[in-house]
């Protein structure tokens, strides 16, 4: 219980504490985060999901401030908010987010959720990759055989997680086959739904929420979800802006949401949202055995 | 007007009974359609008070660089809007100039009249510089015969070159309207607060609702020519 508690503590006080607050308003006290606005860029899988829509609302009832939530991938997400463009960040590159915490951007970093990446290709399998356990045999495949791969191209999460992959399978993607869109992961799969016998690399909740809108592609390459390589997990983390470097963010907003949407209330809005009855993110936020690494970079360690 | 033209067959189970289920209620949409206006409008109407001075200051007067300055406005019609978007983005960034003198416009409608004032501009300027120049000389030698100042001749010269003045004017507010680089950009496309018919279309098709996005851009074409007619309409009855 002490361990819960404390784990808890980081964005659960802040959250108890303008909870509080709030409560006090209502009363005719001051009304300290009431009408103010969070600025939240995040990337295109958890917007058109429609996770957002539904995590944004409630915490907008419990605190009474609205989330003006801007959907851009990864990359242009944390260039946002090193500008103070923006007051949080929910994003998914662990490497992207670590660089942005080692410059002084980010603080209290915590982990929020998970999915998973899937491969999906055309009904025909012509690189002959379905079922494959290994993403990155399935990657070796498709560059063999030629077959088109539609890459984001767009510095995102998922982009960033491409390139980790043709980088485990030892391979250079190059040539006629390997189309960079430079878009969002919709437009990404309409344009491989679109070309003949075209694969790419989705989130598992874009890809379900947009499966009905798809022809011709399914997922031939399962992520850990369902059992597949762990090298597909998918990990989002929410990072506040720190207020150090820009003098103008909303720091104490930016930690409430964080707290909320890392508590036990949050969590299960992000447990029980579903598409077409599936589970699209895993809540990971609140868990009693303490992952210190969620704060900091990675291979961070203390100079002594 | 909603699902009109719309082949129902094209529908993948998203069709209700207006052939094509909203995401957002109808309140959402009359928003969406709001936000366009009010931000096309205003950047297009502080557009022509800027872009008609403009005209009849170059258009009048013979200086040194003028045909650099018409061949920049000229130029100016061609910017590329996410180009404007940027520039404008870096401006009123927390970091920008603007940002730094403590506005916050980041993200805001009013950014997004900047990015459609830029865009408008060259379009109306060149247009009604197009317009003022060509009128007869005759008609301002007469106005300056009659004893006419210097407003005196700009206002018969505005009124005479109406019609060429209101082509730009729509030609503008069309450039302005219809864009989506700049506004997604400096906007962000905010559910309720800066998401307009084009950021919606954009925001559609990316998820593979087709049919939607059309519908929205039928939304769009239809607001442009009620326009059209109204401002049309305005104009001859006010000038004459």
């Amino acid at each position: 219980m002490h361990r819960r508690q404390f784990i808890g503590l980081v964005g659960g006080s802040t959250a108890a504490v303008l909870a509080g607050c709030v409560g006090d308003s209502e009363t005719g006290g001051d009304a300290a985060i009431l009408d103010e606005t969070l600025t939240l860029t995040t990337t295109t899988s958890t917007y058109d999901t429609g996770l957002l829509g539904e995590v944004n609302g409630a915490f907008t009832d419990r605190f009474g401030a609205e989330v003006d939530a801007v959907a851009q991938g990864t990359g242009a997400a944390l260039e946002t908010a090193r500008r103070g463009d923006s007051d949080v960040v929910m994003v998914h590159a662990r490497g992207l987010e670590d660089e942005f915490m080692r410059e002084g951007y980010g603080v209290n970093r915590r982990d929020l959720m998970f999915n998973d990446f899937v491969v999906v290709g055309p009904d025909d399998d012509p690189a002959g990759i379905d079922g494959m356990n290994e993403v990155t045999d399935a990657f070796a495949a498709i560059a063999d055989a030629e077959a088109i791969f539609v890459s984001r191209g767009d510095n995102s999460g998922t982009h960033n997680k491409e390139l980790n992959i043709w980088e485990a399978a030892g391979i250079e993607p190059s040539g006629e086959w390997y189309r960079e869109a430079g878009s969002g992961m919709g437009e990404v799969l309409n344009q491989a739904d679109l070309e003949e016998g075209a694969h790419t690399l989705a989130d598992r909740g874009t890809f379900i929420s947009q499966r009905s809108e798809l022809e011709s592609l399914a997922i031939r390459v399962q992520g850990p979800i369902e059992g597949g390589p762990e090298l597909l997990a998918n990990p989002y983390g929410v990072i506040a802006v720190n207020p150090a470097v820009h003098d103008n963010v909303n720091y104490d907003l930016a930690m409430a949401y964080i707290g909320f949407i890392t508590s036990r209330d949050g969590q299960e809005l992000i447990r029980e949202y579903t598409v077409e009855g599936e589970q699209l993110f895993f809540p990971e936020a609140v868990a009693e055995i303490p992952n210190f690494q969620q704060y900091v970079p990675e291979d961070w360690k203390p100079e002594t | 007007m909603i699902g009109s033209g719309i082949p129902t067959t094209a529908c993948t189970g998203l069709c209700g009974p207006l052939f094509v289920e909203f995401p957002y209620g109808y309140e959402g949409i009359l928003n969406i359609i709001y936000v366009s206006l009010y931000v096309s409008l205003t950047a297009v109407a502080l557009s022509t008070v800027f872009s008609i001075t403009v005209a009849v200051l170059v258009g009048f007067n013979d200086f040194p660089g003028r045909g650099f300055v018409i061949a920049l406005i000229n130029t100016g019609m061609g910017l590329p809007s996410v180009v404007v978007g940027l520039v404008v983005l870096f401006a009123v960034s927390n970091q920008g100039p603007l940002g730094q003198a403590g506005f916050h416009l980041v993200f805001t409608r009013e950014a997004m009249i900047m990015s459609q004032f830029v865009l408008a501009t060259p379009v109306i300027t060149g247009i009604s510089l197009a317009a003022v120049t060509g009128v007869d000389d005759g008609i301002r030698d007469a106005a300056h015969a009659m004893g006419g100042r210097r407003l005196d001749v700009a206002l018969v010269t505005i009124r005479e070159a109406r019609y060429g003045i209101l082509t730009g004017v729509l030609a503008g507010l069309g450039r302005a309207i219809s864009e989506v680089g700049s506004v997604l950009i400096v906007g962000g496309n905010i559910e309720g607060q800066t998401r307009t018919l084009t950021t919606a279309i954009q925001l559609e098709a990316r998820q593979g609702r087709f049919e939607l996005a059309l519908v929205l851009g039928v939304v769009l074409v239809a607001l442009v020519l009620l326009i059209n007619g109204l401002l049309l309409k305005l104009g001859d009855r006010q000038i004459r």
